[in-house]
């Protein structure tokens, strides 16, 4: 009985943990933004307004549910769910603690990157089957974005599997690749220098700025852009649709982070050897889960810190600054392997 | 005179140009990082509430700004040491009035001193401007504005004061 449960606990345990981050990462923002503006933000319904994102869903359900005339139904019902099931999806793969992973897959890395990147359909469709040329134009504008910005982020990700084999190599003196997310944090434990993000530096930087445009966050909003598209993709939707929307960028957000984390931070590495047993496990995903909210703070500090590129400054920001600068981080990379090999 | 006055617009016009341009084509802005973190910056002082940054909001109903001197909120009627109503239906305010918002009923008044008093006396809170004027017209001091400002009312019906109402207020 209980060995039949055991893994089914994970996934619940980590998909439990990720639906409550959410209305506390949406509190978080808004307190911050009020933060950042001097103002208070909400602080009525509970103590210190905790209970606010209680309100909020309460509010989303109750809403009026409406479809507008001329939309393609089928489509416009499921893309939200597409918004919102790929992002949770991509964290199977991602180490949470010593030991503590749903699926440690042989390309775990790349399953992850794939996964995340399929979010694009829901908002694409949701453009596209809104009968709107506000939401037409924010879909449009989403594939744009994660396409380009998609390829520096493969481009980033490449250093850190080019740097994680070829320690690998070295002192396992194995040939098999690590493309699994746990090998790599396994590659990265132990001390705070063995972090990859002290490794790949620039890689880092490309890939966390690809990850703010793969998460149509500000300053890469542009698929949203409330100031020319109304809102974007998500123009037409309202009451529980829009939040499902809503739902998935929050949950998005988590799983970049996480992603980042285990990438260039080290996972659930928390810098020092860790105890045996359960107390290990337990400091190791209390480590993963501060260097997530670590991340996601920048990501609510960088919203309400820069304005919006404009679209030109956008394309040309991936096209022309970040794949030749991954490019060149892949050069470095192989002569600094070369070099140390 | 006109010599020192008209030379520093023409120093101005002939910097401002280079000033902005090297602003916008610089290293700085170019390679947006250092201007990025210039900014995390700024907006992480605000966070801390460093740098004399302070949060403006006022948790309203707890806490309200000082009304200031002389603001004009809702009507009050006065009473003597006697606690009779001081007005005497003169009929000052509703002639002054530029709402027309006051209504005045006047009966004989039970006592010695005075002939009138108002039977009914009704504000429409509603079309009233809150000028102040019947305030000054008004010959007894029987009428005054309040520093009141934050009533509400579920009708339009409960916006229509009558004597007792603003005898109280």
């Amino acid at each position: 009985m209980p060995e039949f449960f055991l893994p089914l606990l994970t996934p619940i345990l980590v998909f439990g943990a990720i639906m409550s981050l959410v209305p506390m990462l949406v509190l978080g923002e808004r307190r911050i933004a009020a933060a950042i503006q001097d103002r208070v933000g909400p602080n009525r319904v509970g103590p210190n307004g905790l209970f606010q994102p209680l309100a909020d869903v309460v509010k989303l359900l109750f809403k009026e549910e409406i479809v507008p005339a001329g939309v393609d139904k089928w489509m416009y019902f499921l893309a939200p769910a597409l918004a919102f099931l790929p992002a949770a999806f991509a964290f199977t793969t991602i180490p949470v603690g010593r030991g503590v992973q749903i699926a440690d897959l042989n390309m775990g890395v790349l399953f992850a990157i794939t996964v995340t990147s399929l979010g694009v359909y829901g908002i694409s469709l949701g453009g596209w089957s809104s009968n709107n040329k506000f939401a037409l134009l924010g879909g449009l504008r989403s594939n744009a974005q994660v396409i380009s910005y998609e390829i520096c982020m493969g481009l980033a990700l490449i250093g850190v599997l080019m740097v994680s084999n070829f320690f690998y190599d070295v002192e396992a003196g194995q040939t098999a690749a690590v493309v699994s997310s746990g090998g790599i944090v396994e590659l990265q434990s132990g001390s705070i220098f063995n972090w990859n993000i002290f490794k790949q530096p620039l890689g880092f930087l490309i890939f966390y700025i690809a990850a703010f445009a793969e998460n149509n966050r500000l300053p890469f909003d542009l698929p949203e852009c409330e100031a020319e598209l109304v809102g974007g993709f998500h123009t037409e939707y309202s009451s529980m649709k829009f939040a499902m929307f809503f739902l998935g960028e929050y949950i998005a957000m988590v799983t970049m982070s996480a992603l980042t984390v285990t990438l260039y931070l080290g996972g659930w590495d928390p810098g020092f050897s860790l105890p045996e047993g359960f107390l290990g496990t337990l400091i190791s995903i209390g480590a993963f889960v501060v260097k997530v909210l670590i991340l996601l703070f920048i990501y609510i500090w960088v919203r309400w810190t820069l304005p919006r590129f404009r679209y030109d400054q956008l394309m040309g920001l991936g096209w022309k600054v970040l794949i030749p600068l991954a490019l060149f981080n892949i050069f470095i990379t192989a002569v600094v392997c070369l070099l140390m090999g | 005179m006109t010599t020192s006055t008209a030379s520093p617009p023409e120093t101005q016009q002939t910097q401002a140009p280079t000033g902005e341009k090297k602003k916008s084509t610089g290293f700085k802005f170019k390679t947006y990082i250092p201007a990025v973190i210039t900014g995390l910056w700024n907006t992480f002082k605000h966070i801390l509430k460093l740098d004399g940054h302070k949060t403006f909001t006022l948790n309203y109903p707890e806490e309200k700004l000082p009304v200031k001197k002389g603001y004009r909120g809702e009507h009050r009627l006065k009473k003597d040491e006697l606690g009779r109503e001081k007005c005497v239906a003169c009929f000052m305010c509703q002639t002054v009035c530029p709402s027309v918002c006051i209504r005045i009923i006047a009966e004989e008044a039970p006592w010695e001193d005075r002939d009138k008093r108002p039977a009914v006396f009704e504000i429409d809170m509603l079309r009233c401007i809150y000028c102040g004027m019947c305030e000054e017209a008004c010959p007894c001091d029987a009428i005054e504005l309040t520093e009141t400002y934050n009533v509400v009312a579920t009708n339009r019906h409960a916006k229509v004061y009558d004597k007792d109402r603003l005898l109280s207020n």
